[in-house]
């Protein structure tokens, strides 16, 4: 799906980032030293300070820890698609991502929502990670 | 720890709101002018100069309090700096001039927020073009968060106000009733914004969406402005125009972590080591001034003051204790939600008034002691003040 959304510049510090959403992986960062799971994407690690990073793939699964449904026109790219959710998902593996919920009625968001990664193109250079509800 | 030894002087509050034709360092200027008349003291008693900029101040909040100085001549200032946490700031800098007082590094400290956000509408701006640009005009923006359409600190407060609301039951109408009670006391108060403009529930229910859970009428107001008190020793305050209001307790608390998880600010740490400076019991607080950016931000630091128990705010704040007639009443000049936008100065401001009695209309009953709140980032920093009319 093509969308008048942002395409996001991507710092060189999430370069690993988009290089591995195009080809299909959610990969986080992973300290070296201590193993700790990290995103946003940072120089340092929080737990153990080490500059020592590596980019990991994880499962793409989790589940809605909060949300909210965004009404205002911040951006005019997103003129048209307000009121949409923007999700906090909690990974199994650890780390919260923010990101969008993609094929989910207002009705059916909800907090403990089961949900998985899928890719928007943003571009022809671009995918983004999102996530829709994971059905059985 | 023991009451520190300084009092608020003098208070000085600027038009507010839609006001237009000063830059923020002219509305500080203005502030602190107005601040040292009330105490009845000169531009030169001042020896410290504490500024919190605004968002408007843009490079020259770096230095705010030297721009503040050269505007308004002062000379041989012993004390300056610009103050940056957020809503916090307020609070931080009455504690930093409370203790350059008594370490004896000043005598007389200004302590002034002021911005200017709001630009004087254009008697053109309705023929004005609308914009040509598509989406894809607008579409390379930095930076991830932009990509997902996130922007504004609104959507970061809904985030734990939907988690709490997981957590606890807590409901919209809960909210909604910190809304009105803020309300209902702003129409006391002819400085608010909304003085004369009352609201019911369903006007609440009724505001339009802006990062739902959060209505319009959850997110403070917008206002143009200054605000500046005057910290000075107790005993010079003794013998100012005005009775003094002293500091009889102050802390920080900046937990870090995720609020997400927490639910919480740093009112818990913060509560807890200002009361005790202060040697007073949570039961002895007689009214409390609450940093509102949200109206989530009131219930979040009730609990956290332990006022009632996490997870309880929400019953809390419908039960009508914290509203006009109430038994703690709470941001009672209508607060930022109702009266102006003024960071933490507009909590500070409000408990001077009612320390001293100036209340009029929305005067509370009782007006020894009061606990005040600021709270900046997402509930990222937090000060505490107690004051009181004795200085111990």
């Amino acid at each position: 799906m093509m969308s008048d959304k942002i395409i996001p510049t991507i710092p060189p510090e999430l370069e690993p980032f988009f290089a591995a959403a195009k080809e299909g992986r959610l990969e986080v960062q992973r300290c070296v030293s201590c193993g700790t799971l990290r995103f946003p994407a940072r120089s340092l690690c929080a737990t153990c300070l080490s500059t020592q990073s590596e980019w990991t793939p994880v499962s793409g699964r989790g589940e809605v820890y909060s949300f909210f449904w965004m009404h205002q026109v911040y951006h005019p790219a997103f003129a048209a698609e307000v009121p949409y959710a923007v999700v906090v998902v909690q990974l199994e593996e650890g780390p919260r991502l923010t990101t969008n919920i993609l094929d989910c009625a207002k009705d059916e968001l909800r907090v403990g929502l089961p949900v998985e990664v899928t890719f928007e193109e943003r571009g022809p250079d671009v995918r983004l990670p999102q996530f829709r509800p994971r059905r059985a | 720890m023991q009451p520190t030894k300084t009092a608020i002087a003098g208070l000085g509050i600027t038009d507010q709101g839609k006001v237009y034709g000063k830059s923020a360092v002219g509305f500080a200027v203005e502030a602190i002018r107005l601040a040292l008349e009330d105490a009845g003291l000169e531009t030169q008693d001042l020896d410290g100069v504490l500024v919190n900029p605004g968002l408007s101040w843009g490079l020259s909040g770096s230095m705010g309090s030297f721009a503040v100085q050269q505007a308004m001549g002062i000379t041989d200032l012993t004390l300056s700096a610009s103050v940056s946490l957020g809503g916090a700031s307020a609070g931080a800098m009455i504690m930093q001039a409370a203790l350059a007082i008594e370490a004896g590094m000043a005598s007389t400290v200004a302590c002034v927020f002021a911005d200017a956000p709001l630009k004087q509408p254009q008697p053109t701006s309705a023929s004005r073009k609308k914009s040509s640009g598509t989406a894809s005009a607008y579409a390379h923006a930095g930076g991830l968060e932009a990509a997902y359409g996130v922007f504004g600190v609104n959507g970061r407060y809904a985030l734990v106000a939907q988690r709490h609301m997981h957590e606890f039951g807590t409901t919209q109408d809960q909210l909604g009733a910190i809304a009105v009670s803020e309300r209902a006391f702003a129409q006391g108060n002819p400085a608010a914004q909304f003085c004369g403009k009352p609201l019911t529930m369903d006007d609440y229910h009724a505001s339009r969406w802006v990062t739902e859970p959060f209505h319009l009428l959850d997110c403070c107001l917008v206002s143009n402005g200054g605000v500046a008190v005057i910290v000075t020793s107790a005993e010079r305050a003794k013998d100012l125009r005005r009775l003094p209001v002293h500091v009889r307790g102050m802390a920080q608390a900046h937990p870090g972590g995720d609020p997400l998880e927490t639910l919480s600010s740093g009112a818990v740490q913060a509560g807890k080591a200002a009361l005790d400076m202060a040697d007073v019991g949570l039961d002895d607080i007689q009214f409390c001034e609450l940093y509102d950016c949200y109206t989530f931000t009131v219930l979040v630091t009730l609990e956290d003051y332990g006022f009632c128990k996490k997870g309880e705010g929400g019953a809390f704040v419908e039960s009508g204790r914290i509203g006009p007639g109430g038994d703690l009443p709470t941001n009672t000049g209508g607060g930022q939600l109702s009266s102006f936008y003024m960071w933490g100065m507009t909590p500070i401001s409000e408990a001077v008034i009612q320390i001293r009695g100036d209340g009029g209309e929305r005067q509370v009953r009782k007006h020894e002691l009061g606990l005040v709140s600021g709270n900046g980032g997402i509930l990222s920093t937090h000060s505490t003040l107690i004051v009181s009319t004795s200085a111990s």
